[in-house]
């Protein structure tokens, strides 16, 4: 079992790859991935049931991810490869030619670990919920978590989803909300008018959990609850509050960071805020 | 020429509701989903027989698409069943990422192609869904001319591993196709060899080019009959063949020009064998109410115009 200290190591080495990446590519986007990076690392060195070894993209016998915000491909192949799906030495390929580490994410050279293709948002619920309704239909005890953003929230075919989930009592699906407050064209609220998520997803009829999305504690503490749903007959959505660009201060809490690559003197800069911990890559 | 009995006109749909069934007997990976259109694609019988593998998604296709596709990643074979623009047009982008760039093995049940579904009107008469689904890599796109043809097309459908365009229609049409005819994806069926020029179908319009040729044989004129019934991948070996022999060809779809498959056979033959082509489609218009006979002769689709077609590329050759 992995402990709070363990999961802040592997946490402050994931931040570094995620800026390093994007920095060496001059292209990706560090502010969602750094924002998420708490509750994804908790996810793989803690709360999934998964085996790199094992690994097939049918997920048989296996906890599953499906990133539906596709765009936060950087501490999504991070904590891949700090999961030990593939060497960390490939990290240095991210968004180049030729490359397994597409920009966003691809299943079409069979990279270890990703089970769905995404980018054009609104669409890994779905997939996730059809993942979760195989599951179930192979009577398989395992959890398919998803990963979505605030602002892809705005998408319908995500409120689509939502309903099918209920309808089909998917309580084998943890569905996540990266509430970063943030999209591209400025804060979520100030874009689209997204309104509250909480009570949306309750009217729904999902069980709503709401959690800090940095500490570990509780968001360990939000995913023991989703599990404790099973046999509810009711889908999860755990809303985890956090920080767009979260590690690193002159990145922080903006959505300036969303697409953007830090030039080398910021990577060097943030290097500073961030301990290697698992040595990079 | 060689002889084709009516054995009775049935809906090309029904015939997918019968390949539905055998392919769920079949193979117990076969589930059905659709989005409130379950009697319309007639999967009935196979909600009825399998329950457990028949998922209503309501009137939400892009989350069906997605569903689909996370189902087809758990091993499960996916039937997405709506009418032809829904599932087509309305979810392309869907279909992109999650089915064709995502390698998932989803079959798209694809119903009231083309313009003979009739009184509903253009918003439902997708005559574009051909250039769509032939656009995305790995597409193979399926258009089987009768219900026995889309019977045997389905089950070789949940056969085939990856995913799959099977496009049907409405109307009642004649069914002269063998009854347990195995389909085979990728070949283009000859269905009267002849010498002076080749008429290539697809779809509904595969009887009406057998009735072209026949009123072409009391011309004097030999016309060679060929079904496409696989779009993407196409059967290129028999169509450059058969140009070569006849050097003049005509193409008939119930599908609009740009994109469909007389395009496809104009590009393939520019490149292969250029010969004189006459195309028989519907142009770069919408459909409008009415009923499938009226509508099939006023855009110019039955064997009246093909046969027009054929005279006029035979002053060409």
């Amino acid at each position: 079992m992995a402990t709070v200290e363990d999961l802040k190591k592997v946490a402050s080495q994931v931040r570094r790859d995620i800026v390093r990446m994007v920095t060496m590519a001059q292209s990706g986007h560090p502010g969602g991935s750094m924002g998420s990076t708490d509750i994804l690392t908790a996810l793989y060195f803690e709360v999934m049931k998964q085996d790199p070894a094992t690994w097939t993209r049918s997920g048989k016998g296996q906890d599953m991810f499906i990133l539906s915000a596709g765009h936060m491909t950087p501490v999504y192949y991070s904590l891949l490869s700090r999961a030990g799906y593939f060497p960390k030495e490939e990290l240095g390929t991210f968004r180049k030619f030729g490359t397994l580490l597409q920009g966003h994410p691809s299943v079409r050279k069979g990279l270890k670990g990703v089970f769905q293709a995404s980018g054009s948002l609104g669409q890994g619920l779905s997939a996730a919920a059809g993942a979760a309704l195989g599951k179930k239909m192979d009577k398989e005890d395992n959890f398919v978590y998803v990963l979505c953003g605030d602002g892809e929230s705005e998408e319908g075919q995500i409120w689509e989803a939502g309903m099918f989930a209920v309808y089909h009592k998917l309580d084998n699906l943890i569905a996540m909300t990266d509430c970063n407050g943030q999209q591209i064209d400025g804060p979520v609220e100030s874009v689209a008018g997204e309104g509250d998520l909480k009570q949306k997803w309750t009217a729904w009829g999902w069980n709503v959990i709401e959690s800090d999305g940095h500490d570990f504690p509780a968001i360990l503490d939000a995913f023991a609850k989703a599990k404790a749903n099973k046999g509810t007959g009711k889908p999860t959505m755990i809303l985890f509050k956090t920080v767009m660009g979260q590690g690193v201060d002159f990145m922080a809490g903006t959505h300036k960071w969303h697409g953007k690559a830090p030039s080398p003197e910021q990577c060097e800069q943030a290097m500073t805020q961030l301990e290697e911990t698992l040595g990079d890559f | 020429m060689k002889k084709y009995t009516d054995t009775g006109k049935k809906d090309t749909r029904s015939g997918f509701g019968a390949g539905l069934l055998e392919a769920g007997k079949m193979d117990p990976k076969v589930v059905a989903m659709t989005a409130d259109l379950k009697g319309s694609l007639k999967m009935d019988a196979f909600a009825a027989e399998f329950p457990d593998r028949f998922i209503q998604c309501g009137i939400a296709e892009a989350n069906m698409v997605g569903a689909a596709s996370g189902l087809a990643l758990t091993g499960k074979i996916p039937f997405i069943g709506s009418f032809a623009e829904f599932v087509t047009g309305r979810v392309y982008d869907q279909l992109r990422q999650e089915v064709s760039y995502g390698m998932t093995n989803v079959k798209i049940a694809s119903s009231h192609a083309g313009i003979t579904l009739g009184e509903d009107g253009a918003t439902h008469q997708t005559m574009e869904d051909i250039a769509l689904m032939r656009a995305l890599p790995g597409m193979v796109v399926l258009c089987p001319c009768d219900y026995n043809q889309t019977k045997n097309a389905t089950i070789a459908a949940a056969r085939y591993n990856g995913p799959v365009y099977l496009r049907f229609g409405r109307p009642s049409v004649p069914n002269f196709t063998g009854e347990n005819e195995p389909f085979e994806i990728g070949k283009a069926y000859v269905l009267n060899p002849g010498k002076d020029v080749t008429i290539i179908a697809t779809g509904h319009l595969v009887w009406e080019a057998l009735l072209a040729a026949e009123a072409l044989e009391a011309e004097g004129v030999c016309a060679e009959v060929i079904n496409v019934a696989t779009i993407k991948p196409l059967d290129t070996a028999t169509i450059v063949a058969s140009a070569l022999k006849t050097k003049a060809v005509v193409v008939a779809e119930e599908h609009n020009l740009a994109g469909g498959l007389g395009e496809l056979i104009c590009g393939t033959l520019a490149v292969k064998c250029p010969t004189p082509v006459e195309l028989v489609n519907g142009g770069d218009e919408f459909g409008q109410s009415g009923k499938p006979a009226e509508l099939m002769a006023a855009y110019g689709l039955d064997a009246a115009h093909i046969a027009e077609a054929a005279r006029k590329v035979l002053t060409r050759k």
